[in-house]
């Protein structure tokens, strides 16, 4: 057991008013796995996303990565978020570099490890380039190089492909699957698209809201370099779609 | 608009005010005394800069101008990036600085003259006062705008307070920065030959001063365009500084977002 969520709720005041964003949650999960918080909006999925990566901490509860209890962010694991909080007066090396120059490196590593990670994301020809000179998703792969670049254990994404056009979307999960093959990373990423989470995840973990809960975990043991039109896929994407009551249950009758 | 389009514009406008100008000099219902002829300013122009005191006033004017407004900059940023920071400390100073804010540096003439004496330090004093405030507080709310997500990155690197502030929270408001920049500029400009009209004996305040008391009209007009001019230049140079700004930020340039 990598990361452990014992027991973890959150109640916001709102107006003298509690809010309870996340109710009792539970969940185990292992390291090198790729997992998908899915969830409508509201079920506090980018909540528990925080609240595991330190940002937040839980009213009740607790989180435990390594055995040590989180307290606080930790270059160990590095978020992306959905607006990519890449600094736009740098250049995508110097934004790469960015979580290197808190470590005592030289500066030619630093440069070498940037320039390695710019190349795995593709984007060595655009590495003087401005943030602003990028495409949506350009950026986001620079968000992903700089987290890469600190080798963290585990990497949190919370709706990192949220703003991105449908087919560059495709593109960057095909992308953030093949980097998690190489890079064998824990990846913990939430979403709220089905597809994507069928298409990236090992567990789905499906959250619902009032308050946020962990409804089921559904496996998906499918092969990497997935298809997303072949039968399986659609078979699992349909048993989502059944855990949120988007679908009929369909009752096979037999009849002679 | 392309450049000559503009320098056209330029041209008419002048040319309106100084045909207005000639008409009422013409009308002579006005002493020449009173109402200079563009004619004789000209001439004064002249004489002031063949016997070298215009440059010299200008430069002594300028350089009391870039000592007092960059301390002040240099203060204001610094006090301006650590009272946004703590905002716990920022809320104490805010209503201090509210009241100290709209009081005209000029009121703090006597006490300036008390405490620091007469020659260029009074003056200096004056441009310092009325640069720091709008750089403070463009510093302070430029400060607390800074983008939560550029904060939560560098937690997460595990940076330490003053590498935030060095390296995101300085860089991050530095395009709102130097918009207080601008508008301090033009403020302390303002406010340099109200400094020099009182206890210095060189500048283009002292020069209205000194215009006015040999009763020059044409003089005291020259002065008046001069500043001017500068103050138009000095205004310019910002605004290069700005553009170049806003470009290296990739602010100009706004991303698509699809």
């Amino acid at each position: 057991m990598f990361i452990k969520i014992n027991n973890a709720s959150k109640t916001y005041k709102n107006n003298n008013r509690d809010t309870k964003s996340l109710d009792n949650i539970n969940l185990t999960i292992e390291k090198g796995e790729f997992i998908c918080l899915l969830g409508p909006s509201g079920c506090g999925k980018s909540t528990l996303l925080n609240i595991i990566a330190g940002f937040d901490s839980p009213t009740n509860g607790e989180v435990i990565i390594d055995d040590k209890s989180v307290k606080e962010p930790s270059p160990n694991y590095v978020t992306i978020f959905q607006n990519y909080g890449l600094l736009p007066w740098r250049s995508v090396k110097k934004n790469v570099e960015l979580g290197l120059e808190v470590k005592k490196i030289s500066k030619e590593e630093k440069s070498k490890i940037a320039d390695e990670y710019i190349e795995l994301v593709g984007l060595t020809k655009f590495s003087k380039h401005h943030p602003s000179q990028l495409s949506g998703g350009m950026q986001q792969r620079v968000a992903i190089a700089r987290a890469l670049a600190v080798d963290p254990e585990i990497i949190f994404m919370d709706e990192p492909f949220g703003a991105l056009d449908a087919m560059t979307r495709m593109n960057m999960q095909d992308e953030i699957s093949n980097i998690w093959e190489q890079k064998k990373k824990t990846i913990i990423f939430v979403t709220h698209d089905i597809e994507e989470a069928v298409f990236l995840a090992d567990r789905i973990v499906i959250m619902t809201p009032g308050p946020g809960k962990v409804k089921s975990i559904i496996n998906v043991p499918m092969k990497r370099k997935r298809d997303r039109t072949n039968e399986e896929f659609l078979k699992i994407r349909d048993r989502v779609f059944l855990e949120f009551k988007m679908k009929e249950e369909i009752e096979i009758e037999y009849s002679i | 608009m392309n450049k000559i389009g503009k320098l056209v514009n330029i041209i008419i406008g002048l040319s309106i005010i100084l045909i207005l100008w000639q008409v009422v000099v013409l009308t002579g219902r006005y002493e020449a005394s009173l109402l200079p002829s563009p004619l004789m300013v000209l001439n004064a122009l002249k004489e002031v800069i063949s016997n070298g005191s215009l440059f010299t006033n200008i430069q002594v004017s300028l350089l009391r101008f870039f000592v007092g407004y960059s301390s002040a900059v240099i203060l204001a940023v610094v006090f301006g990036l650590i009272l946004g920071w703590f905002e716990k400390v920022w809320a104490i100073i805010d209503p201090i600085v509210q009241v100290l804010r709209p009081i005209s540096p000029i009121a703090w003439f006597p006490f300036i003259v008390l405490w620091l004496g007469i020659g260029d330090i009074p003056a200096i004093a004056i441009i310092f006062i009325a640069s720091f405030f709008p750089v403070l507080l463009s510093t302070v709310s430029a400060v607390k705008k800074v983008d939560k997500t550029y904060l939560k990155v560098a937690k997460n690197f595990g940076m330490k307070q003053y590498s935030v502030l060095t390296k995101i929270i300085f860089p991050a408001s530095f395009p709102s920065i130097v918009t207080g920049l601008h508008i301090a500029l033009g403020s302390a400009w303002v406010f340099l030959v109200a400094g020099e009209m009182v206890g210095v004996q060189s500048g283009l305040g002292f020069m209205i001063i000194d215009a006015r008391n040999s009763l020059r009209s044409d003089l005291l007009l020259a002065a008046i365009i001069n500043i001017g001019v500068i103050g138009l230049l000095l205004d310019k140079l910002v605004n290069i500084f700005e553009k170049w700004v806003g470009k290296t930020w990739g602010i100009a340039q706004e991303p698509e977002r699809s």
